[in-house]
């Protein structure tokens, strides 16, 4: 298989990932013990209001047409209508969705500022102190819940000595930068022990390969060996870590930002949840996964544009 | 399924076990676990208050002799609460484990055995599934199955057998290239019994494995939930729902966040070290 039809065939897969994607989202609303719409509407609701809510989606149609009605609207780029906010559900995604990317973007360069000096460190130094300081490091920071990791952060940095901010989003390129810091690398020190291990382990199955030692022998400064040789070899790898591990960072993104209250799409989501909104549960939670969708497919296509030794199988 | 098959990332060889053939992992994680297991078994002994019982006269007490880790708004013994907290996370994240365990297993084992439409048809409901951000599916589950134990356990199944799945379909695709496969074959044995008796007990190893390394997740997963007031409902102390009762008064009981935070992590950190103890001793030709 070659390149060309090897990307082919990602996007063949990424169509029947898509709509199984699409039967999934759809059935969430029926899995719902009881009547969605009397539940959002409360116990008090009239049998009339909760008939015209059924109607508005579709809920008193046979199953088979319910979904065609929910593909026909979403094909128009028609994620539904939130009941919380009386407008239509992409408005309110793409208003939010401009926050998740900055904070998405952002904690994966503090990840890889911390993961990739103390990789090289852990990797060159390996079986010393240093090494397993970091390792255990990141075994703790593994199992660190992130929203929990985030207040403590807030505490630290934010409240007690004025730091960094401890909410919203700012304005301009550097509001930015400074007030998502803290959500940032709250992300970041949930991520970066996913990519230190595998970073880690890469660089030491570079560092015995041959083409080290003969550029050792050939006298090279350690410390360029180390980055245009060893690393760049073992960053490869990285990326599929990377991307393999973008479902976990877009899911961390959703608590962190209840955190740190960014005007997100996670918080939008659980502000829905609040508010029992169901279309916009199901709006936000099928943009999540296209995103994911996306991001694996540019991952695989970079990862094989990047290595020439990439075998198709 | 076509994965790129680029450069493998493996931990290097010589490093998965100690030189003298004990795996510190494994002796304290145990050790961790088995404190925090007999903590919460011996609750009762080691704790002076019940952990839902108000006292609103002694509320948001600072830590001391009287209440160890202070006590909350409603005047709850913090330290009780923590400790009966780990009864309620731990029983969960446990159980949790053990139908996706069981069906990813199985449906692993068909799809590396069977190859073929059962593949196909297995692999891409993995694909599927495993699209969904985990804490999204997650929170978007237990929202619409209703908050609660019985939802906490259906979400989690119904998300975490892709990774069995994934883990034993590759197991079972090296190991009927085996020689012990096809002597089995030869000798006429039926399917069922080829990948139960034979094919199974080779690779059930590594779900093993990965099963203590998922607890953590589960732990991080029902805590996250139950912060999000979409977990154990109150009065039942759970640890996420401490750390959010404690958020509002983070500026001057900073010890209601801190504490049942730190629980989560020593467990976690418990389960990890133990998980990857087990993988130092269990993993073959290491």
């Amino acid at each position: 298989m070659n390149r060309f039809s090897f990307i082919l065939h990602r996007l063949g897969q990424m169509v029947i990932v898509l709509f199984g994607i699409t039967v999934m989202v759809f059935f969430m609303v029926h899995l719902t013990p009881g009547d969605p719409a009397r539940i959002y509407l409360g116990t008090r609701a009239t049998d009339s209001a909760v008939a015209n809510l059924h109607h508005q989606w579709g809920l008193d149609r046979p199953l088979p047409a319910q979904y065609e009605l929910f593909m026909g609207r979403l094909v128009r780029g028609d994620l539904g209508t939130s009941l919380l906010y009386q407008s239509s559900d992409a408005r309110l995604i793409l208003d939010r969705l401009p926050s998740t990317l900055w904070l998405l973007g952002y904690s994966v360069v503090l990840s890889l500022l911390i993961a990739v000096p103390l990789a090289a460190t852990s990797a060159t130094k390996k079986d010393g102190l240093r090494d397993h300081a970091i390792r255990l490091g990141s075994v703790i920071s593994l199992g660190m819940p992130s929203f929990w990791v985030g207040i403590m952060l807030i505490l630290l940095l934010g409240v007690d000595i004025h730091a960094f901010p401890v909410g919203g989003y700012g304005n301009g390129v550097i509001g930015h930068l400074w007030s998502m810091f803290l959500p940032g690398l709250t992300i970041a020190i949930a991520v970066s022990p996913l990519l230190l291990r595998s970073l880690r382990a890469s660089m030491l199955n570079v560092l015995d390969a041959d083409f080290v030692a003969t550029a050792r022998s050939k006298g090279i400064p350690r410390r360029r060996i180390l980055v245009s040789h060893v690393l760049r070899n073992a960053i490869i790898p990285m990326i599929t870590v990377l991307g393999l591990n973008v479902s976990f960072l877009i899911g961390g993104t959703v608590v962190v930002e209840k955190v740190f209250a960014l005007p997100g799409l996670g918080n939008l989501m659980l502000q829905a949840i609040l508010a029992r909104d169901f279309p916009v549960v199901q709006a936000v939670t099928l943009v999540f996964a296209v995103m994911v969708v996306l991001v694996n497919l540019m991952t695989d296509v970079v990862y094989s544009l990047l290595d020439p030794r990439v075998s198709f199988d | 399924m076509t994965t790129l098959t680029g450069v493998a990332v493996e931990e290097s060889k010589t490093e998965r076990r100690g030189r003298r053939g004990i795996s510190w992992n494994l002796v304290v994680g145990s050790t961790i676990l088995g404190v925090i297991l007999l903590m919460t078994i011996c609750a009762p002994l080691i704790t002076h208050y019940d952990p839902v019982h108000q006292n609103v006269a002694d509320a948001l007490a600072s830590p001391g002799s009287r209440h160890w880790l202070g006590t909350d708004q409603l005047g709850r013994d913090l330290w009780s609460r923590i400790v009966y907290g780990a009864r309620v996370d731990l029983k969960i994240a446990f159980v949790v484990e053990i139908f996706p365990f069981a069906i990813g297993v199985v449906l692993g084992c068909l799809a590396g055995f069977y190859g073929g439409w059962v593949d196909i048809i297995i692999m891409r409901c993995v694909d599927i599934v495993m699209a969904f951000p985990f804490y999204v599916l997650i929170i978007a589950l237990v929202f619409t199955l209703g908050a609660g134990a019985l939802s906490i356990y259906i979400a989690f199944t119904a998300i975490s057998w892709i990774w069995y799945t994934r883990l034993i379909r590759g197991e079972v695709l090296v190991a009927k290239r085996q020689e012990y496969v096809s002597a089995a074959k030869a000798a006429g044995l039926k399917d069922l019994r080829l990948m139960g008796r034979h094919i199974l007990p080779n690779v059930i190893t590594q779900a093993i494995i990965f099963a203590m390394s998922d607890i953590v997740l589960n732990i991080l997963g029902i805590v996250t939930l139950g912060f999000l007031g979409l977990g154990i409902q109150p009065p039942t102390p759970e640890w996420g729902e401490l750390i959010a009762d404690g958020q509002q008064f983070v500026t001057t009981n900073w010890e209601l966040t801190t504490f049942p935070g730190i629980a989560v992590c020593i467990t976690a950190l418990g389960l990890s070290l133990f998980a990857d103890g087990l993988a130092d001793v269990l993993r073959p030709s290491a």
